[in-house]
């Protein structure tokens, strides 16, 4: 430990092992895309390449606000199912009126798209504060809060639309989902500005250094004047905020507020972080490695699809992919540590 | 360099040693961290391993106890040479290491803890009877009186460390190795520490104590090695070893005046900077009629440095976290340049221009995987950052200054804490203060756990802080260091203050019986 400094230098570690565990996921992606691009020559095509990425933007939204939660030790479970109520909240606030609801008529469009976007986002905040608070105030474990909140957002979504999806909307609406700007499909254009903004947040500004600090050591951080509880409970409304997102813009994709959305989307979007390389012990991760950490899972998913694999495979290789990467980054650290 | 050889090997000719290691070589990526070393100890003894920190002792017990492998060199136990490939293959030799942190399983009882993995059994189910028997047993051996049936997160520090060393024995030790075993006990529990360490030489087993406290040596040691830079700086008999010598061997250079602060910096009839009245607070984790603190009064002036002696639990890093609004109190008044302020949280009296090194710097002072520049900047943020950003080029040249300024040896500010050595990283934690320019600075313990060099470096540190109209209180546990450094000393027992002492009239004897609870004296009530 002191050892490096006993003699005043630093220690400059080119272990293959280190450098591996840092790019492990990046070098797995880089094969993936290499081998798939080999064996199905169509699998690089722009077409392909966008559709890959946005069937993960929705899972890679959650993961952007994931990634803020574990950062500082946390977890948020009930982010799949926060989607889905958000989601059918937006569907009832873009629809305006009751009798819209039922049957195939569409909603208004205009000024209401916007009203929806905006219920949606504000309901994730809104239960992004109620579990942040019971997390930092009332003092109760996060995996906790998360695991009632996973039941009860989905619970809430089918009493809200008495189980019956709610489907059929304007144009306008379903722009944010379905539409493209350039060649860009809207929804991949909402992931990466959130992971661009999310990076910059986290590598810039106060609240990004605060947010390691708190994860780094939370004692610690307290007794330097940071607002611990004030910083806990921001990062479950930021989670939030990127389901209600989510919400919105899988209703617009999909044409319909399901009840079934996002379901199993928490633990896409966790492992989406952690195969990043983000630590779940807070305090080291970051951003890039969350957009490398979704891009393999879409990547995987895909391949394997146009591989003609089994679909019950790509669970078992996405599974053995999260415990390898953190084995790999374990060892890396071991190893630097040593 | 001073290789006294004549001390060496110390025993009877044709003795074997009971451990000879020698030659040992180990290399870490771009460091070389022991090189030629040796060291012996016979039956019966108690070696004394010293060295600043970063010397190579814990890397050279971590060979010892399988932890790591040298590159080079040869061990030799009880005459044979051994390869020790793992600590379970050094535990079953009778090599045993009892760490600065200590092992156990805070829900366990001691008996449990004793046994641990090794439970005595029948077909599985575990003779619980037979192990808190051969606990006792032990237990008795080390003249300790503890129930193995208590739980361990029950006990102090001190019977913890008891119950370390019975988990020791019960493995048929033959070679104690002790990392820093007093860092963390008061001055009574070290004099009955150091019994046990005799005790255990009695009986033949071969002792290595490594310690930053050379005052405590006299009692035990034998023989002292002296490690600096992953080399042998040299051996001595106690007998022949003065404290000066050792220091001059451990540093490479003379230190005098360790704890010494001279002059006083303060006008003796200024008003307080901080002042506390009546801080009360009943109840703590463990027990929730404890009286913690009990009308605690007392005032720090500018350029004073007021030290807070006690014995351990006596509620001194108490008092610290409740003026600084890390824990809260029942009752009390804290002032601030004459005028009541409310204190609830650390953020209120970092405002108030206080300031607190903590008692555990790598569990409260430090973010251990951010950087020195990150650690340092962390309390003054706020006054680096445009629109929410961290002003790099601000953030660099602030800690730029108190790295040189306060001498933290580290190859770049962007080296993470924890691989600092314990006296810079105590220097990162006091240079977080300092940059905020605080009014009145708190220390708790701190030179816990840090080399000779560091320590005098921090003292000047302190003195100069004080001369600069900073008013100070500081904790320790060490007497010399609170006698050397403080323009008044202000004694605890179970949460009251009992004496304050004057400069003049301090001595360890007079502060040890008050802080026994001897001695109680009026106090003179703030007014």
């Amino acid at each position: 430990m002191s050892q490096a400094v006993a003699t005043g230098q630093e220690r400059r570690s080119t272990d293959v092992v280190s450098v591996l565990g840092k790019f492990a996921p990046l070098i797995f992606l880089a094969i993936l895309v290499v081998i798939l691009s080999v064996l199905r020559p169509n699998f690089l095509s722009a077409f392909n390449l966008f559709n890959v990425m946005r069937q993960i933007s929705f899972i890679g939204i959650l993961a952007v606000g994931m990634t803020f939660v574990i950062l500082t030790a946390g977890i948020d479970l009930s982010v799949g199912s926060l989607l889905a109520f958000s989601g059918i909240v937006c569907a009832t606030v873009a629809k305006g009126s009751r009798s819209l609801l039922e049957g195939g008529v569409t909603d208004a469009g205009g000024v209401r798209v916007l009203l929806a976007a905006l219920a949606a986002i504000l309901v994730g905040m809104l239960v992004g504060l109620l579990q942040g608070s019971l997390t930092a105030r009332a003092g109760i474990p996060a995996f906790i809060v998360t695991l009632g909140g996973l039941g009860a957002w989905r619970g809430a979504t089918l009493l809200w639309s008495n189980g019956q999806p709610i489907s059929s909307f304007s144009d306008e609406f379903k722009f944010w989902g379905q539409g493209f700007i350039g060649p860009l499909p809207v929804p991949v254009i909402f992931f990466l500005a959130m992971v661009i903004i999310g990076q910059v947040i986290l590598k810039y500004t106060q609240y990004g250094r605060w947010i390691y600090a708190l994860g780094g050591n939370p004692e610690a951080s307290r007794l330097s004047g940071l607002n611990v509880k004030m910083l806990i409970t921001s990062v479950y409304v930021i989670s939030g905020f990127c389901a209600g997102l989510a919400g919105f813009l899988l209703t617009s994709r999909l044409n319909s507020a399901e009840q079934v959305a996002g379901q199993g989307y928490e633990l896409q979007a966790i492992a989406a972080v952690v195969i990043g390389g983000t630590s779940l012990f807070g305090g080291q991760g970051g951003m890039i490695g969350t957009l490398i950490g979704a891009m393999l899972i879409g990547v995987l998913n895909n391949g394997l699809v146009i591989l003609n694999v089994s679909p019950y495979y790509q669970q078992i290789v996405i599974g053995a992919i999260i415990v390898l990467s953190v084995y790999i980054d374990q060892l890396a650290k071991r190893r630097s540590r040593a | 360099m001073i290789d006294n050889d004549a001390a060496y090997p110390r025993s009877e000719p044709g003795q074997t040693p009971l451990l000879r290691m020698t030659g040992i070589d180990k290399t870490f990526p771009g460091v070389k961290a022991l090189d030629d070393v040796h060291i012996t100890v016979f039956h019966g003894e108690c070696l004394a391993l010293l060295g600043e920190n970063g010397a190579g002792k814990s890397t050279l017990m971590k060979i010892l106890s399988g932890v790591y492998q040298p590159d080079s060199g040869e061990i030799a136990f009880n005459g044979e040479v051994v390869a020790l490939s793992s600590p379970r293959q050094a535990q079953a030799l009778g090599i045993s290491i009892i760490y600065q942190e200590f092992n156990l399983m805070p829900n366990l009882t001691v008996a449990e803890n004793v046994f641990i993995g090794r439970e005595p059994n029948t077909s599985g189910f575990v003779n619980r009877r037979k192990m808190e028997d051969d606990t006792q047993a032990l237990l008795n051996r080390l003249g300790v009186s503890l129930d193995p049936r208590s739980t361990v997160r029950d006990l102090s520090v001190a019977e913890q460390q008891m119950v370390e060393i019975a988990k020791a024995l019960s493995t048929n030790a033959k070679l104690v190795i002790m990392d820093e075993p007093t860092s963390a006990l008061t001055d009574r529990e070290v004099d009955s520490l150091l019994e046990i360490v005799n005790n255990l030489k009695a009986q033949g087993l071969g002792v290595i104590f490594i310690t930053h406290r050379l005052d405590e040596l006299a009692p035990i040691g034998d023989r002292v090695t002296v490690l600096r830079d992953g080399r042998n700086a040299g051996e001595m008999l106690m007998s022949e070893a003065s404290p000066e010598a050792i220091v001059r061997m451990m540093v490479g250079r003379n230190i005098a005046d360790l704890y010494e602060k001279t002059g006083a910096s303060y006008d003796p009839g200024a008003p307080y900077v901080l002042e506390v009245r009546g801080l009360s607070r009943t109840g703590s984790a463990q027990d929730a009629t404890q009286i913690v603190l009990h009308d605690v009064s007392f005032g720090v002036r500018a350029g004073e440095i007021v030290g807070l002696a006690g014995l351990v639990g006596a509620g001194r890093t108490e008092v610290a976290r409740s003026i600084f609004g890390a824990d809260h109190i029942d009752s009390g008044e804290i002032l601030i340049d004459g005028k009541p302020v409310k204190i609830t949280t650390p953020r209120d009296a970092i405002r108030h221009g206080l300031g607190l090194v903590p008692e555990d710097r790598k569990l409260q002072g430090l973010v251990l995987n951010l950087a020195v520049r990150e650690n340092i900047a962390l309390p003054s943020l706020d006054k680096m950052v445009k629109l929410g950003f961290v002003q790099t080029r601000q953030e660099q040249s602030l800690a730029r200054r108190f790295v040189d300024a306060l001498n933290i040896r580290t190859p770049s500010l962007e080296q993470q804490v924890l691989n600092l050595s314990g006296g810079n990283q105590q220097k990162v934690v006091i240079a977080k203060w300092l940059a905020l320019q605080p009014k009145m600075l708190i220390l708790d313990e701190p030179t816990r756990g840090i080399d000779i060099g560091a320590k005098a470096e921090v003292h000047s540190l302190i003195a100069e802080l004080a001369k600069q109209g900073v008013a100070v209180l500081m904790i320790s546990s060490e007497l010399p260091e609170i006698l050397g450094m403080s323009d008044r000393i202000l004694v605890m027992h179970e949460g009251h203050i009992v004496a304050d002492v004057p400069r003049a009239a301090a001595t360890e004897e007079v502060i040890m019986r008050y802080a026994t609870g001897v001695d109680r004296a009026h106090v003179a009530q703030v007014a």
